[in-house]
């Protein structure tokens, strides 16, 4: 096989940049005539074995081991190594997530081959590679090569490719066997927890407006929530507006909140740090509106307004509410 | 308890980044260089653990050219208790992977029970160097640490997961942690940590020449991907032109 993906659980579902990654997977493929693959594994091997043979694989590989069941570094290191020395793939392809970050730089290691993590394109044709990874806090972007033999491990951004993308097709099924013991698991996790209680699922939302910093104190929210009343729409932030307690964790947008693609994101105040356009630059339309002209966000704004927040919103909750 | 904090030296926010002319990196000597911000965050927490067990060691480590022996003076000054520095040839690799080697060759010997890095570089990015380099060691490995706690010569880390969950991890030493900024509160070098990290050791070693895996072909500024349409006016007019966008252009009903 050329082209492994390797896919993530994200509670018996694969997780969403699993499927970017099929994505990815499928244009390397078509453009080169590589064959592909995927691999799943974990307590949930069966319903994403079944979810992942739905798409144009060749096959799918997956990988029962009681060790896997919970996720660990350690085991999870281990038994991707193993699978790429048995099948011996060219690209090894997974969605830059936060497990991925977790482990995947030791399968770098004990393969000693490199891993281009966060690209958020690929160049490719049959004497070279490339890929694009955003640097310096996106100042800058960089095209790396890969140098020497294969494998290679590729991470992508989120939304670097889009899911609905992918092509559907009916895959075959092969077992992988591999060979772990508890000896190798050096490390218990405990359940995963949220620390607020009271979760608002923004994945699903058609409008969102979402506030940043540049709203200025806690007294201004309920100003913004007004205006997102009038809309019918989800109130989300960034993660300095939850750091400072102006609204809970859960309404977090971004690489430690929450993924959307809304039909318009409204932000408000948001810089655009990178941590926060990778978990809403998949929206249909983005509206800003930022009373610095430098900042970030514009780069990926649909619509723009360089003025001031609280000038501009009470009016514009006005003028909506009027319709 | 033996702990190593890498720290590495890294553009400041409000740096100019020029290029060279051949587009391949920075030109280096238009550049203001400062600690990278979660370093901070992985020092502290390693001055913390050997206040609260009252002994032990923390050794800074730094791969560069010779500029980085400033970040590495700045952590003594804050505590650390001696340095090492990682001579890297003509400039710092961009290959995590020969990063991560380097690392794991100058400090086999030191036997850390501890290595803390901060989550990523805020120049490269890939987030992988501490993590390589405890898989080359034998050591565990964690990521995105929230907070550490010392229970019976294993350390419990609290993750921080995606979409806003936790999650607490034990495992044994040695191991390799990278921590999340925000996770603690550094601290300042005072005068007399200022005056007395002029007397503490900076080991320099020179490494031996090795190929990068990955390699910066060109380095350029991003092209905005979209147009943006901007909308301007006095505040009425951009409130209506806002309104008319909505219906018409994005269709909200």
């Amino acid at each position: 096989m050329d082209i492994l993906v390797v896919l993530e659980d994200n509670n018996g579902t694969i997780h969403r940049m699993g499927i970017e990654s099929i994505t990815a997977a499928q244009h390397i493929s078509n453009t080169l005539g590589l064959s592909t693959g995927a691999l799943v594994m974990g307590k949930n091997t069966n319903s994403l074995l079944s979810e992942a043979s739905e798409y144009d694989l060749d096959e799918v590989l997956f990988v029962n081991h009681e060790l896997l069941n919970e996720y660990s570094s350690d085991g999870y290191a281990e038994a991707v190594k193993q699978v790429i020395d048995q099948e011996n793939p060219t690209y090894v392809l997974f969605g830059h997530s936060y497990q991925v970050r977790d482990y995947v730089p030791r399968v770098s290691a004990k393969l000693m081959r490199p891993f281009l993590a966060d690209s958020i394109s690929i160049h490719i044709d049959e004497k070279e590679v490339s890929l694009t990874k955003q640097m310096f806090n996106a100042k800058l972007f960089t095209d790396i090569s890969p140098h020497g033999d294969t494998p290679f491990l590729i991470s992508f951004q989120s939304a670097s490719f889009l899911s609905d993308d992918a092509v559907k097709g009916n895959a075959k099924t092969r077992e992988v066997s591999i060979s772990l013991d508890s000896s190798m698991i050096k490390s218990e996790s405990e359940e995963p927890f949220k620390e607020s209680s009271g979760g608002v699922d923004l994945s699903a939302a058609e409008l969102i407006v979402s506030v940043g910093r540049g709203i200025g104190k806690e007294e201004n929210i309920p100003m913004v929530q007004d205006l997102a009343e009038a809309l019918g729409a989800e109130i989300s932030s960034s993660r300095p507006v939850v750091d400072s307690g102006w609204l809970p964790p859960s309404h977090q947008v971004g690489s430690s909140g929450q993924a959307v693609s809304p039909k318009m994101y409204l932000a408000l105040g948001i810089s655009g740090a990178i941590q926060h356009v990778v978990g809403m630059k998949a929206s249909k339309n983005i509206v800003v509106i930022n009373k610095d002209p430098e900042a970030p966000i514009f780069e990926i704004a649909d619509y723009g307004v360089v003025g001031d927040l609280l000038e501009i919103i009470p009016k514009l909750t006005e003028a909506i509410q009027s319709k | 308890m033996k702990i190593a904090v890498l720290v590495k030296q890294v553009p400041g926010p409000e740096s100019p980044l020029p290029l060279v002319s051949n587009e391949d990196w920075l030109d280096e000597s238009q550049v203001a260089y400062i600690m990278n911000e979660s370093d901070n965050y992985a020092l502290e927490e390693a001055l913390q653990i050997r206040e609260k067990n009252n002994d032990g060691e923390v050794v800074v480590v730094s791969l560069g050219p010779d500029r980085t022996q400033k970040v590495i003076r700045e952590a003594l000054s804050k505590g650390a208790d001696r340095g090492i520095h990682i001579q890297s040839q003509d400039k710092y690799p961009t290959d995590p992977l020969l990063a991560g080697s380097l690392f794991a060759e100058t400090l086999k010997e030191e036997n850390f029970d501890i290595i803390f890095s901060g989550l990523q570089s805020d120049d490269l990015g890939y987030g992988q160097t501490g993590i390589i380099l405890g898989e080359l060691l034998g050591m565990s490995t964690a990521t995105l640490a929230m907070s550490t706690e010392i229970i019976n010569n294993k350390i419990k880390v609290k993750r921080e997961l995606e979409a806003g969950y936790f999650q607490w991890v034990t495992m044994s030493l040695p191991a390799s942690i990278s921590v999340q900024s925000g996770c603690n509160t550094p601290r300042y070098p005072s005068l007399k940590g200022i005056m007395g990290a002029k007397k503490k050791e900076i080991h320099v070693v020179t490494p031996s020449v090795k190929d990068q895996n990955q390699s910066i072909k060109k380095i350029y500024a991003p092209s905005s991907a979209k147009e943006t349409v901007m909308i301007e006016g006095s505040v009425d007019q951009v409130v209506e032109k806002l309104v008319t966008v909505f219906r018409n252009e994005i269709k909200i009903a």
